[in-house]
């Protein structure tokens, strides 16, 4: 039962690797987006030290 | 109805409205992906002629909506800020390039492993296929051009123009398979009159195409976020909000 | 790197990718639209002989024979008025199958027969579980229509 799903009725080597690139993507996507705000935000933070001594 | 809209335009108030937002709209992605993900793989019945292959179609085909809507929403967003001169709209163009690239390789990939098996071949230069990769090179286009200007003001203007000539792309896409004899097959979702699925296969393809578009817009919202920090990282209200 | 050199550099990469980009859609145009013909053409002799073009039809039913022992396989290809045999070796994807529309790339022997090195299948954006197909066909089959809609 569970293995036939794996198997995907004989196409696994190109679904899994379809779903793993697609989830692959969107965790990279949440990732980068993050970092950049990160990024930003310590850019600002910079900046406003800066200004201000 | 316009102050709404100028609204819209003012940075520290899109700041304060999007973030609250993300969660939310993540939440309803997960919920959406999650159950188009378990229906389309495990409940929905294999295809008459492509058994489970057919399966792909369940990450393809939202992965190349989406980016078809970030180029339409870069593209629309760089007019806004060129026509009106409204930072903020250069700053939703590049928040969402990056994004609407990294879809467009998963499109194409995903449309090679699956037609490997089906058609028989990886890549053939169709015109669905070819006008899809002139994309990916549009985003790369774009977000170069973005980066390779000193003035980012100058920048911005120059990677909004380029989106917007690169715009006339996206019907080509879009109808390239009922203009030329192509090997994509025609538009199963997006077509008027009688769907070309039954509700089994359907719903979890509905589903996954709007949890990819509602993820589309909450990582949209979170890199604005980041753009509106970096460009404005000297104004009073950036200091105001990095303070709390 | 100077500001100018730098904006030198910018025009020159867009000029690039606009003409690769120019060049994808001119490959595109000329594999999919120069060279395509179908079996009515071909038995008309509008096909260049000694040239590589694609023709694309409906496998016959019942025309696909095997040698045994290596890849090689024969099939005749009908646009509904004129038939062309074709001859291939290599695996066949798998999607080929009878009463499939198919794009075969290669040349014309001069014999008449279509000696194909690439063989493509085409599919339609029609998806369904396969008991309702099974049930669709008897129910066409209760039924006598014309069968097969124009292909390309």
């Amino acid at each position: 039962m569970m293995q036939a799903f794996w198997a995907m009725g004989g196409y696994a080597r190109y679904v899994w690797p379809c779903i793993g690139s697609a989830l692959a993507t969107l965790a990279w996507n949440l990732w980068a987006a993050q970092r950049a705000y990160r990024q930003a935000l310590a850019g600002a933070r910079r900046a406003l030290a800066m200004a201000n001594p | 109805m316009w102050t709404w809209f100028y609204r819209l335009a003012s940075p520290p108030y899109v700041y304060g409205f999007v973030g609250p937002a993300i969660p939310w709209l993540l939440a309803a992605a997960a919920c959406l992906i999650g159950y188009g993900l378990v229906a389309g793989l495990v409940f929905a019945p294999p295809d008459y002629q492509q058994g489970d292959a057919f399966r792909i179609i369940y990450v393809h085909a939202p992965s190349a909506w989406l980016s078809l809507c970030a180029y339409t929403t870069m593209a629309v967003a760089g007019a806004i800020g060129l026509v009106w001169r409204i930072k903020i709209g250069f700053a939703v163009a590049a928040a969402a390039a990056p994004i609407g690239a990294s879809f467009t390789l998963v499109a194409l990939v995903t449309g090679a492993l699956w037609g490997r098996p089906m058609w028989g071949t990886y890549w053939a230069w169709d015109p669905r296929l070819t006008s899809e990769l002139i994309l990916l090179f549009l985003y790369f286009g774009v977000m170069s051009l973005r980066r390779a200007l000193d003035d980012a003001a100058r920048g911005d203007r120059a990677a909004a123009l380029l989106a917007i000539v690169g715009v006339v792309n996206v019907p080509i896409i879009h109808f390239s398979v009922q203009w030329w004899n192509s090997l994509h097959q025609g538009a199963t979702v997006m077509k008027f009159g009688k769907s070309q699925m039954p509700g089994s296969m359907l719903l979890p393809l509905l589903a996954m195409l709007c949890g990819f578009m509602i993820f589309f817009v909450a990582v949209l919202c979170q890199r604005l976020r980041a753009e509106l920090l970096m460009r404005e990282r000297l104004a009073v209200w950036v200091r105001e909000a990095i303070r709390t | 790197m100077t500001p100018r050199r730098k904006r030198l550099y910018v025009v020159l990469a867009i000029l690039g990718g606009v003409g690769a980009a120019v060049a994808l859609a001119t490959m595109a145009s000329r594999e999919n639209i120069m060279f395509y013909f179908d079996p009515s053409q071909v038995i008309a002799g509008k096909a260049p002989p000694a040239k590589r073009f694609r023709i694309g039809g409906m496998v016959v039913k019942g025309s696909v024979t095997r040698a045994s022992g290596d890849l090689t396989v024969h099939f005749v290809l009908t646009d509904f008025a004129h038939e062309v045999p074709v001859e291939y070796t290599g695996v066949l994807p798998d999607l080929f199958r009878e009463g499939q529309g198919i794009i075969a790339h290669g040349t014309l022997r001069g014999d008449g027969e279509f000696v194909a090195d690439q063989v493509l299948a085409k599919h339609d954006e029609k998806y369904m579980p396969p008991e309702v197909a099974a049930s669709l066909k008897r129910s066409a089959a209760a039924r006598p229509a014309s069968e097969g809609k124009g292909l390309e």
